[in-house]
């Protein structure tokens, strides 16, 4: 995963609270299967009109077609699991969100992503809203956990230490899993099979309830 | 020890360790496998030549992208043919099970685990979709992630997760004649806003519960994160226990009675504190139907769209500003004068035989309207079979429904059953976002019987109006 440190970058601003993952990446294009190029689909409707123009959507519109930060209303991402808003938000090109507050899953998937949701509230979010609409470049230095606004002013964030440092490190979750916690795995999967036996199925278990079905 | 919360004794029982960092380990018993959310996170199982740790934890069924009409056809070729060969051939090699298209236990994930007996009290259940929170409808800690955790679950059975904060949610009364529990969450919704329950698992409680069916309660479970919460439980009990016994998949014998036995153990205790309680009186409640593009815009049907200006926050004045210009209503203008072109009975949300029988019983001896297009899409292949005996089908064809296979259908949009651009839509369905049921599509969200009396007066009504039948 790619490590997040720290990025500089016009921040583009998006006006808007509740942008749910269907907006950001609508239902159609989940058929795709892969999780690259997706970033032609970020805001599809947002950014093409019907006849399949451009709109002047922000994204649209330099130096925001290039901007690696959104600052956004609060509840972005809401809505829908798909980490398919979160890999259209990376191959376009933007790293970090900074909103009031998230949905849960996108909060997530952001961090499996090397992408920082950042949680920025009341006057201090809306002193970074206006710094963006400026087009100046923003800091958001996640080794100081600093935002630094265009005049210089810096406006401290408070982060999860674990998730700090998975981005900082690219860390591979599963990989460490694996490396540091499967005796761990191994012996409490013993102990719950041995207290609440029925929360595993045999394997093939339903291969045989389909025995039937599947014979015909 | 201080008596502790449903959540709390279920997440207990399933830490493997706790971190430092205040992060826990969490085992994970059950993973419910659909096509969307899937291929990425198989895809980079085969690319660290990772195996999955417990075959036999996960079941697999295509929901999303399947058409719901002509199922004995073969997929047409294209991107949804593609995704369900993926989903086959992946399941196929790792040894998972897969439940195909044309099975009789075919449906839509979080309508068919239940069905199965694969969800069950006190487990923990995930799926590459947020509304598996339906699942906690029978006590178990069951959430919505995304395909990266999907693939930790793959690899090693477990989420690195924090705990949340818990949200009780006491529903006081009982329901009136006319409404349902779509019309409970739909208000509480409205109540706490689409982030009041951002980082707290909710569980509902009081009198209104003990008397919800399991479906009842799944819908309510299902919607909790449309209020943001990926956890939304209920307390097992004599209801959840005789839905489940002798479901395929649930346990036996003498492993049903030690279930049992530890079941009972698991509703939270009299004093057992909760992070945040909320309270509502749902004696008080009438048909609600969402007028905005998000399920907190919501109203009882007998008001008008709200008009904007009368909103103090800016911030939520936009956001009113913009629902509306999208939907193309006007403030002030009365909710049941909302025409519509579509109605769709069907989703995780309210695809279940009791929803088909409530919708069924309003459309009975009536006429679709002319103007509408109306479809009824069963949750599962199931659900199907036994509307079909007790003859809904006959009653939604008599009056001019459709009657399709199952799927997720028009709740996602990602099969042909879309809507085309300014068309709208009466909807049992969960989301009423911008687009959700197709590119530019409008949506109002509501109860099975009132997406029924929608389709038979062409606009919104309240279904206690609907006269005697002719």
């Amino acid at each position: 995963m790619q490590k997040f440190t720290k990025i500089t970058s016009p921040a583009a601003a998006l006006r808007e609270a509740d942008v749910d993952t269907d907006v950001i990446f609508p239902a159609r294009f989940l058929l795709l299967l892969d999780k690259a190029g997706l970033g032609k689909h970020l805001f599809h409707e947002r950014r093409h009109g019907r006849d399949g123009t451009k709109t002047d959507f922000v994204l649209n519109t330099p130096p925001f077609d290039r901007a690696e930060i959104l600052v956004a209303g609060a509840n972005f991402g809401s809505g829908s699991s798909r980490e398919q808003a979160v890999w259209a938000l990376t191959d376009f090109g933007i790293r970090c969100v900074i909103a009031p507050s998230f949905g849960e899953i996108f909060y997530s998937n952001c961090f499996k992503n090397g992408a920082l949701p950042l949680v920025i509230q009341g006057e201090a979010h809306e002193r970074v809203m206006r710094a963006a609409e400026t087009g100046k470049p923003i800091t958001v230095n996640l080794e100081a956990q600093t935002v630094v606004l265009p005049d210089g002013e810096a406006i401290e964030f408070e982060i999860d230490p674990y998730r700090r440092r998975t981005l900082m490190l690219g860390l591979d979750e599963i990989g460490s899993i694996l490396a540091d916690d499967a005796e761990d795995i191994a012996i409490f999967e013993a102990r719950l099979r041995a207290s609440q036996p029925w929360l595993f199925l045999d394997d093939g278990r339903l291969e045989r309830l389909f025995a039937n079905t599947r014979a015909k | 020890m201080t008596a502790r919360t449903l959540y709390e004794k279920v997440w207990q029982s399933h830490v493997v360790r706790d971190y430092d960092d205040g992060t826990s380990l969490l085992y994970i018993d059950r993973h419910l496998v659909q096509e969307v959310s899937s291929p990425q996170a198989f895809a980079g199982l085969i690319e660290q030549n990772r195996a999955l740790a417990r075959p036999s934890a996960h079941i697999s069924v295509a929901d999303h992208a399947v058409p719901t009409r002509d199922r004995h056809l073969p997929l047409a070729e294209g991107l949804a043919a593609r995704q369900v060969a993926r989903l086959i051939e992946n399941c196929t090699r790792f040894g998972i099970d897969y439940i195909e298209m044309t099975d009789d236990r075919h449906g839509i994930v979080h309508v068919i685990g239940p069905e199965l007996g694969f969800t069950l009290p006190g487990a923990t259940l995930v799926c590459g979709d947020s509304h598996t929170s339906t699942h906690g409808a029978f006590g178990a800690i069951a959430f919505g992630i995304g395909a990266s955790e999907c693939e930790c679950v793959f690899a090693t059975q477990t989420l690195r997760q924090k705990k949340q904060n818990t949200m009780r949610v006491t529903l006081n009364g009982a329901l009136q004649p006319g409404v349902a529990v779509k019309d409970i969450i739909l208000a509480l919704i409205a109540k706490i806003g689409t982030n009041g329950g951002v980082g707290y698992a909710i569980e509902y409680a009081g009198p209104a519960i003990a008397t919800l069916s399991m479906e009842a309660r799944m819908t309510l479970c299902n919607m909790s994160i449309e209020a943001g919460s990926r956890v939304g439980m209920v307390a097992p009990d004599e209801t959840t226990f005789s839905y489940l016994k002798g479901r395929p998949l649930a346990p036996t014998g003498d492993g049903w009675d030690a279930a049992l036995t530890h079941w009972r153990t698991l509703p939270s205790e009299a004093d057992a504190e909760f992070d945040k309680e909320v309270e509502l009186d749902v004696t008080a409640l009438s048909p609600h139907v969402s007028w905005g593009t998000n399920p907190g815009e919501t109203s009882p049907v007998s008001e008008r769209v709200p008009n904007p200006l009368h909103q103090s926050d800016p911030v939520r004045r936009a956001k009113m500003e913009r629902s509306l210009a999208y939907m193309d209503l006007t403030p002030g203008m009365p909710l049941e004068e909302i025409g519509v072109d579509h109605v769709f009975i069907g989703s995780c949300t309210n695809g279940r035989l009791e929803d088909m029988r409530i919708a069924a019983s309003v459309v009975k001896g009536r006429k679709v309207s002319p103007t509408v297009t109306a479809i009824a899409v069963p949750g599962s292949a199931s659900v199907r079979k036994q509307a079909e005996s007790e003859g809904l089908d006959r009653i939604f064809l008599d009056a001019g429904f459709e009657w399709r296979a199952s799927g997720c259908s028009m709740c996602v949009a990602m099969n042909d059953d879309r809507l085309k651009p300014g068309e709208r839509c009466a909807s049992t369905s969960n989301r009423n976002f911008e687009g959700r049921q197709g590119q530019g599509g409008r949506t109002h969200l509501m109860s099975p019987a009132m997406a029924a009396a929608a389709a038979i007066a062409g606009h919104l009504i309240d279904v206690r109006k609907l006269g005697p039948t002719t």
